[in-house]
């Protein structure tokens, strides 16, 4: 295996575009070293984007959008002092994964490439309506997160394609998101099922929505159907059930050791509320 | 292949060995520098017995490569104490008999000071999900909560 430290995104897109055999990316490494050792992927070629310059900063732009980092890791983003007041369902959400010790080294980036249709941040990400910066052999393109992922473990990106930024969207006023995932204990698991969602208000009415739903089908879905399910409602339980009822119409799931299609198909739609109910209090500026 | 020379700070000790860019800084750490400490028990970043902490941040050394120490500040189980004077949480967890087969204590320990480096104070319900990634099978926990929480308050009387 050979190991490259690339100066630049340029350089690294270049090597991989150059590699023989299977390339990786390392940042945080939680999956990749995973797999290594398992001996599931074996890489001729891995490519640490850490010593890249900014790799691991997070900016708010003079617009109020924020700018990640591609190794910037889930106990930075959560110690962050202000990212979490602006997206607190993201921050949540990428929170969620793993130990203490997971957090000082997971990425968003490295859970979105990864594939995982159970990727906590992943759902959190599409209902923020976050887009990514893929650097690829032809140059830079801006990729929405919800269309990176392809399958279990495939993504869109191509031979010497990487993510090299993540955007989150200005927040703005009067809008809020958030994350929640069944699991059948308290920490240390991966999503049964996970829904995202993310809104803004006018007074009392939602004007704007989006929701995600995560580990009922073969990648992270973004679900049109309970967006206008709310849109020009005030979240009352007329509204709530029908997106719960849109949310449960949208799932594909798989029986598997950790939930049934039915479990799936029903919790789709009670977690799409409780996640909507808590996005509407933050963005009625609530602190939850 | 040719090996590559990596030159990281462990315990504040400046260290240099060459290392397969496939091994793990675990690996490198127990193999090549002798501090076996740190221990090896999934391999995959569940249950770290392999926890250090690198520029102050708590990982698991078996989701590292060697590779990636380079320029780091590594600080491990084997700098927790002062020569032969223990860690206060090396004394409460001998106090409160907080292991059993010791397998995962080097882990525990590592993962507990830096608790307490961010949070003194912290709460039980605090202590439990930051060790939430060092899985004990012998104690049950409650002793290594225990020891973790009487540590923090002598600390802070202490400090």
């Amino acid at each position: 295996m050979n190991y490259h430290s690339p100066a630049s995104f340029a350089e690294a897109s270049a090597l991989a575009a150059n590699a023989t055999g299977i390339t990786r990316f390392l940042a945080g490494g939680t999956d990749v070293l995973v797999q290594l050792r398992s001996e599931l992927v074996t890489p001729e070629t891995l490519i640490d984007i850490k010593k890249i310059d900014g790799v691991s900063d997070i900016t708010q732009n003079a617009d109020g959008s924020w700018t990640l980092g591609v190794a910037a890791t889930g106990a930075e983003m959560s110690e962050h002092p202000t990212l979490g007041r602006d997206w607190p369902g993201v921050v949540e959400a990428m929170d969620l994964i793993g130990s203490t010790q997971i957090q000082g080294r997971a990425t968003l980036t490295g859970n979105l490439c990864n594939g995982s249709p159970a990727a906590d941040s992943v759902p959190a990400m599409v209902a923020a309506g976050v887009t990514v910066t893929v650097t690829g052999p032809g140059g830079d393109r801006e990729v929405a997160v919800e269309d990176i992922p392809t399958g279990p473990g495939k993504t869109s990106l191509t031979k010497g394609e990487l993510i090299s930024a993540v955007h989150i969207p200005a927040r703005g006023d009067n809008a809020g998101d958030a994350y929640l995932r069944f699991i059948p204990r308290t920490e240390m698991d991966i999503a049964v099922v996970g829904a995202g969602v993310s809104l803004r208000l006018d007074g009392d009415t939602v004007t704007e929505a989006r929701v995600s739903l995560g580990a009922v089908a073969p990648t992270v879905l973004l679900v049109e159907d309970c967006a206008e399910a709310i849109i020009g409602s005030t979240l009352d339980d007329t509204a709530l059930e029908a997106l719960a009822a849109a949310a449960s119409a949208a799932c594909k799931p798989i029986d598997d050791k950790r939930g049934t299609i039915a479990f799936r198909t029903e919790v789709a739609g009670v977690l799409a509320k409780r996640a909507a109910k808590i996005a509407y209090a933050r963005a009625k500026g609530e602190d939850l | 292949m040719s090996k590559l020379h990596v030159s990281t700070t462990v315990n504040g000790d400046t260290v240099e060995y060459l290392c397969d860019p496939r091994e793990t800084l675990l690996d490198c750490l127990r193999d090549k520098l002798n501090l076996t400490g740190a221990k090896e028990g999934c391999g995959t970043g569940d249950c770290g017995a392999c926890s250090v902490t690198v520029d102050g941040r708590l990982v698991c050394s078996c989701l590292m490569l060697g590779v990636e120490a380079e320029g780091k500040q590594i600080e491990t189980v084997e700098g927790i104490a002062d020569g032969d004077i223990l860690h206060p949480l090396q004394k409460k967890m001998i106090e409160y008999a907080a292991l059993q087969c010791g397998i995962c204590t080097p882990g525990v320990l590592v993962a507990a000071k830096s608790l307490l480096e961010k949070n003194p104070n912290p709460t039980e319900e605090e202590t439990r999900y930051w060790l939430a990634g060092n899985l004990c099978r012998c104690t049950g926990y409650d002793k290594i909560i225990r020891a973790v929480m009487d540590t923090a308050a002598e600390m802070r009387e202490a400090s």
